[in-house]
């Protein structure tokens, strides 16, 4: 059975796919759909969706287009997502790489280092590392990739630790293949469905960071995101509890895709013989 | 040994059981008749694949899911078992059909004390009080002969050894004196002497207490041993069946007898003269301790893998190195090739230094010593090709692509595999993986190879297979073996010269011959009386 | 027993742990743009000279940065966090009256998610085929998925504003005088709201792993030996499948403690819940880099002690890991 196939069985992660192909589209046809920024100051505030054609979801207390920051907040969102997620590859790869194949000291460096990190509270630190950076969307990044590297690293450990002494990569050293050929060509293509699946589950992880950040103010001024729109509208969710409901709809409907197309690809990357599936 | 009543107390008829859509046959097992009668030992024989664990599977009504029984009966006692509820089946689990499986290691819940688990047999069927309870199951850990029955009711299984935690399965198999026993395959993970012991055990309890035992096995060796009667399956099928002896001797059955064959028998062939008295290999001396690092509270461990081993090897001989489980075989392979390095002592090749070679001068004598590794479920890269599993090692040292692919098609054609280089792992079967090993071994033409346990993993017919094509190629390519087993019947087949090691130690060396028909040292006595079935079949050329 | 080697050996790593937080903290109020001086202090402080002149006496910011760094670290080795302008009190003051708080907040929070965690878990595994096991299992993937804060302030929506069954905001009424058991019905009605909030997430996690651990265990070996005595299947899956089945999810626990003390920021922020997350919101809107580096510091400790804790109860459920045979 091809890949695809596999990963259409799991109708769940069918319907993460569809789910997360509309917001993609979403968040690229902002521009088309609300060409002008959403910070701009359009309508009346505080009007109930559905009442004003052009405006289906109402406007916020300054009179902004929910609708429009929606959209844009996607593209936000997705990219910061994506791009710290990407970073924390970057970092987490190589060193649990090299911490699992060469072990010794480094192994052990890695280890401190990695339990370091898991015994701070790690929205805590993305926390106090935007604060201090002064928050921006480089600052977001950074601060959520430094805090999402570790679980990465020790994956990847895990995998090369117990991958360097198969005996095809012990065939591979009788040979004489160098360590780092060994590394790129015999252990990492067989680590690569549990790292692709982990990290599709750190991108929703990294979304909801990212809008948890928003939500405490520490969000890119410039930005409309998400989380910004649930935080500004919070003194006023008695009058206006919509201006809160979707914008968090939309990020548990990302994140939510998020984490069934990363199980269907756990499905379709390693078919177990006999597997109970809920 | 008792005497057998006249009616069977465990009658399969007919008996078919369907596997899930899917898998590699429609049936388990298909139309299998046999009858276990009451005191007598029946063995189950086949390879992997037979279905001979199923039947017994279906009679304690544990079959795994999707498996299900289609057509035939099995009565016990006169009962179908196949029209049991599950409650049914409860009441006569362990109370008059006992059951003990293949791996000690994982059979036993690991955070249970072994006594409770014991006493637990008597709470599923409400007898005895808990006192009482523990009373019996320290009798019946004394009867199955564990050491310090008093320490070890309270020990937890990861503090027992895989010989202890098998007697602890014999003793909750027994505990309710059950009038049948279902052995799977219980001796199959054990090392040598200690499955001598178990069987021993096996066949004292049946005597004592008048038991039926169905023993379900791969071994004909076990058969010789312990069996009244003998079924032997194949592809789900019965192929023979019938009192032990009578097919021993005079297999009727063609498959009967390629099994029977198959075993290194103990005809020992002639030793052939080696080449010359060149030595190719000398080994001086080796000594590894591996050291387990210790943390601020625990302390350091030490194994010490080799004690001043010393032997050498001339050109065109081929040595069995033969050992249990720790005696250090598979270190003295891994350190004659350079995937671990000794302590101290001397390593050559051909008169030159090979121990202390690194970097540059290393990479170019390397390829005089390959390997062949034991699995061949991990031996080969599940992403590669296996013409390019091969073509690694030529292109590894500079030769260009092309060459190294064309030697490469040509090796899988000498192991018997041609035009398969494009092909994946996961299409081949093990036997043929073994081959594409072999092949990956030839490809930097080497002068030696270490056979790391190299057909133990593989099925006796297969098993002879391999064996075969390591002779042949051995005379084409003159070649020098280093053949690593725990078992030492396979070892006198195609060794000239044998060594047996214990604890890092080298306790015998000699010809083959010699080391087999006369061995000098109580552990090589020791090794050769636990092969099951020996006593049975011993022959001279 | 050798218990007590192993915290002492745990609380000497986290010494060590705290140590490198404090060095962390340190160089982050170098690293922050402007003033070290006028970060320590605060937005609200840099406006007060004489306070500037102070801190820059006491943590010699004019010295050498070895120098610096011996005053900080000594400073807080005696318990001298530094004093928030903005709060007119000692940091170190200020984080232990609101301690008590997160204590309540999250500890209920733990023992509810872990409770009915595993007992969804449980359910779901024993009914995995049939659509109640699915149905449990995409709630939990709901809940999983859900932003802590906002399913807070849909909560606030739901059962404060519109059914006004329980209280919003706070720890207690404020006015009303309680004390004794009163005062104890009170706080527990303020908590309803927040510790179900936070607790919700972790029990998606605990339900998802219970699940599969559990699954995972009836497919061994010794549960096959279990069935093979003839056991009932109550007496397996309490013995021998659960027992097993516990023992991944302790170890989840103790990693989820970190998730659990960053997700009591965002509820007691929400719920306005006297803690130390909330303070640490307070800290961020103030700009009081210092107090909000005490908070960091204190969050880690608390991460780091109950770590101990899981450590020690899964040491006591598995037999298999010792220190010295």
């Amino acid at each position: 059975m091809s890949f695809f196939a596999r990963f259409a069985q799991n109708r769940g992660a069918l319907i993460g796919l569809i789910i997360l192909v509309t917001i993609i589209l979403m968040a690229i046809s902002a521009p088309l759909f609300y060409p002008e920024s959403p910070w701009r100051m359009v309508q009346r505030p505080f009007l109930p969706p559905l009442e004003v054609d052009g405006f289906p979801l109402g406007t916020d207390t300054m009179g902004r287009n929910v609708a429009a920051g929606l959209m844009h907040g996607a593209w936000v969102s997705l990219l910061i997502g994506l791009v710290s997620t990407l970073v924390a590859l970057m970092i987490g790869v190589p060193l649990g790489a090299v911490a699992g194949y060469y072990g010794g000291l480094i192994d052990d460096a890695l280890m401190r280092f990695t339990e370091f990190f898991q015994t701070i509270p790690n929205f805590a630190l993305a926390i106090v590392l935007v604060a201090i950076m002064q928050p921006s969307v480089t600052s977001i990044v950074v601060a959520i990739a430094l805090v999402s590297w570790p679980p990465v690293a020790r994956l990847v450990r895990a995998e090369f630790m117990s991958l360097r002494h198969r005996e095809y990569v012990e065939a591979a050293r009788l040979v004489g293949q160098s360590n780092r050929t060994i590394i790129l060509r015999q252990i990492l293509p067989n680590t690569l469905s549990p790292i692709i699946v982990l990290a599709s589950l750190m991108v929703a992880t990294a979304i909801l960071l990212e809008s948890s950040l928003s939500f405490l103010g520490l969000g890119d001024p410039n930005v409309m995101s998400w989380g910004y729109m649930i935080g500004a509208a919070r003194t006023v969710i008695r009058q206006a509890w919509w201006l809160s409901f979707f914008p968090g709809l939309a990020i548990l409907l990302t994140v939510l895709a998020l984490n069934l197309v990363g199980e269907g690809l756990d499905d379709a990357l390693n078919p177990k013989l006999s597997r109970e599936r809920s | 040994m008792n005497e057998t009543s006249s009616s069977p107390l465990l009658s399969l008829r007919n008996l078919t059981i369907a596997l899930p859509k899917g898998a590699d046959r429609a049936y388990a097992v298909e139309d299998v008749s046999y009858d276990v009668k009451r005191g007598e030992i029946l063995c189950v024989v086949g390879e992997s694949g037979s279905g001979k664990s199923m039947a017994a599977n279906a009679i304690m009504g544990l079959l795994p899911k999707g498996v299900r029984p289609v057509g035939g009966e099995a009565l016990f006692d006169g009962q179908d078992l196949l029209t049991l509820t599950e409650k049914q089946h409860r009441q006569l689990r362990g109370l008059r059909i006992g059951m003990i499986f293949q791996e000690p290691m994982t059979a036993l819940n690991p955070l249970m004390r072994v006594g409770a688990q014991i006493s637990e047999v008597f709470e599923a069927h409400g007898m005895l009080s808990g006192r009482e309870r523990q009373e019996k199951a320290l009798a019946l850990l004394i009867e199955v002969g564990i050491p310090q029955p008093e320490k070890a009711i309270r020990a937890y299984p990861f503090q027992l050894s895989g010989g202890q935690r098998q007697r602890v399965m014999i003793a909750m198999a027994l505990a309710l004196e059950p009038e049948l026993l279902i052995a799977d395959e219980p001796t199959t993970a054990l090392d040598v002497t200690t499955q001598a012991q178990i069987l021993e055990l096996t066949l004292d309890l049946q005597r004592r207490r008048g038991m039926a035992v169905m023993f379900i096995t791969h071994d004909f060796g076990v058969v010789a041993e312990i069996a009244n009667r003998v079924c032997v399956m194949r592809h789900g099928k019965i192929v023979e069946l019938g009192d032990a002896r009578p097919v021993l001797d005079n297999p009727q059955h063609d498959y009967t007898r390629a099994l029977i064959e198959a075993i290194p028998s103990d005809v020992i062939p002639e030793a052939r003269g080696a080449e010359t008295d060149t030595p190719l290999l000398e080994v001086d001396s080796l000594n590894k301790v591996f050291r387990s690092r210790g943390g601020l509270f625990k302390p350091a461990r030490e194994v010490h893998a080799l004690r001043d081993v010393s032997f050498s090897l001339v050109k065109g001989e081929t040595i069995g190195i033969v050992g249990e489980s720790g005696s250090g075989k598979s270190t003295l392979g891994r350190c004659v090739v350079r995937l671990e390095h000794p302590d101290s002592g001397t390593m050559k090749l051909s008169g030159t230094d090979f121990m202390n070679l690194k970097g540059e001068a290393l990479r170019r004598e390397r390829h005089r010593v390959q390997m062949i590794f034991q699995d061949p479920y991990a031996s080969l890269n599940p992403r590669h090709r296996v013409g390019y599993a091969i073509a690694q090692g030529p292109l590894a040292n500079g030769v260009p692509r092309a060459k190294a692919m064309a030697q490469a098609d040509a090796l899988l054609e000498l192991v018997g595999l041609g035009g398969t280089a494009d092909r994946f792992p996961h299409e081949f079967s093990g036997g043929q993986r073994q081959r594409i090993g072999i092949a990956r071994a030839l490809a930097l033409e080497p002068e030696l190879i270490v056979a790391d346990e190299a057909v133990s993993a593989l099925d006796v017919s297969i098993q002879a297979q391999i064996l075969e094509l390591l002779e042949e190629l051995k005379q084409k390519l003159s070649l020098s073996l280093l053949f690593i087993t725990h078992d030492l019947r396979v070892a006198a087949q195609i060794c000239d010269r044998i060594i047996v090691m214990q604890h890092g130690r080298i306790v015998e060396q000699g010809p083959a011959r010699d080391v087999f028909l006369a061995p000098r040292e109580a552990y090589t006595r020791q090794l050769l009386e636990a092969i099951p079935g020996r006593p049975e079949a011993l022959e001279t050329a | 027993m050798l218990y007590a080697r192993l915290i002492v050996m745990r609380l000497l790593k986290a010494v060590v742990v705290l140590f490198l937080i404090v060095i962390f903290n340190f160089f982050l109020i170098h690293m922050a743009p402007g003033d070290p001086a006028a970060v320590l202090a605060g937005e609200a402080g840099a406006t007060d000279e004489q306070f500037l002149r102070q801190l820059r006496e006491q943590f010699g910011l004019d010295q050498p940065i070895y120098v610096q760094l011996w005053r900080y670290v000594s400073g807080i080795a005696m318990l001298d966090f530094g004093y928030s302008y903005r709060q007119q009190m000692p940091v170190f003051d200020l984080i232990m009256a609101r301690m008590p708080a997160t204590l309540l907040l999250t500890g209920t929070a733990f023992v509810l998610s872990l409770a009915l965690g595993i007992l969804a878990g449980s359910l779901a595994a024993a009914r995995a085929k049939k659509p109640s096991g699915s149905l449990i299992m995409a709630l939990a993937l709901l809940f999983y998925a859900t932003p802590l804060f906002w399913v807070a302030l849909m909560a606030v929506v739901l059962f404060s504003v519109y059914l006004d069954w329980l209280p919003a905001y706070g720890m207690y009424t404020v006015g009303a005088g309680y004390t004794g058991l009163a005062l104890a019905l009170d706080v527990g009605k303020h908590l309803i709201l927040p510790a179900t909030t936070l607790a919700l997430f972790f029990m998606a996690i605990y339900t998802r792993m219970t699940r599969t651990s559990m699954l995972e265990a009836s497919q061994q070996d010794y549960v096959k030996t279990a069935r093979a005595k003839g056991l009932s299947p109550r007496i397996i899956q309490r013995r021998h499948i659960l027992r097993n089945a516990l023992l991944p999810i302790i170890t989840l626990a103790g990693l989820q403690a970190g998730q659990m003390v960053g997700g009591a920021i965002l509820t007691e922020t929400v719920f306005a819940w006297p803690g130390i997350g909330r303070l640490m919101y307070e800290a961020l809107m103030q700009r009081d880099y210092n107090l909000l580096l005490g908070i960091f510091f204190f969050s880690a400790a608390l991460v780091i002690v109950f770590n101990i804790l899981t450590d020690l109860v899964y040491r006591l459920a598995d037999p298999r890991i010792k220190e010295a045979s």
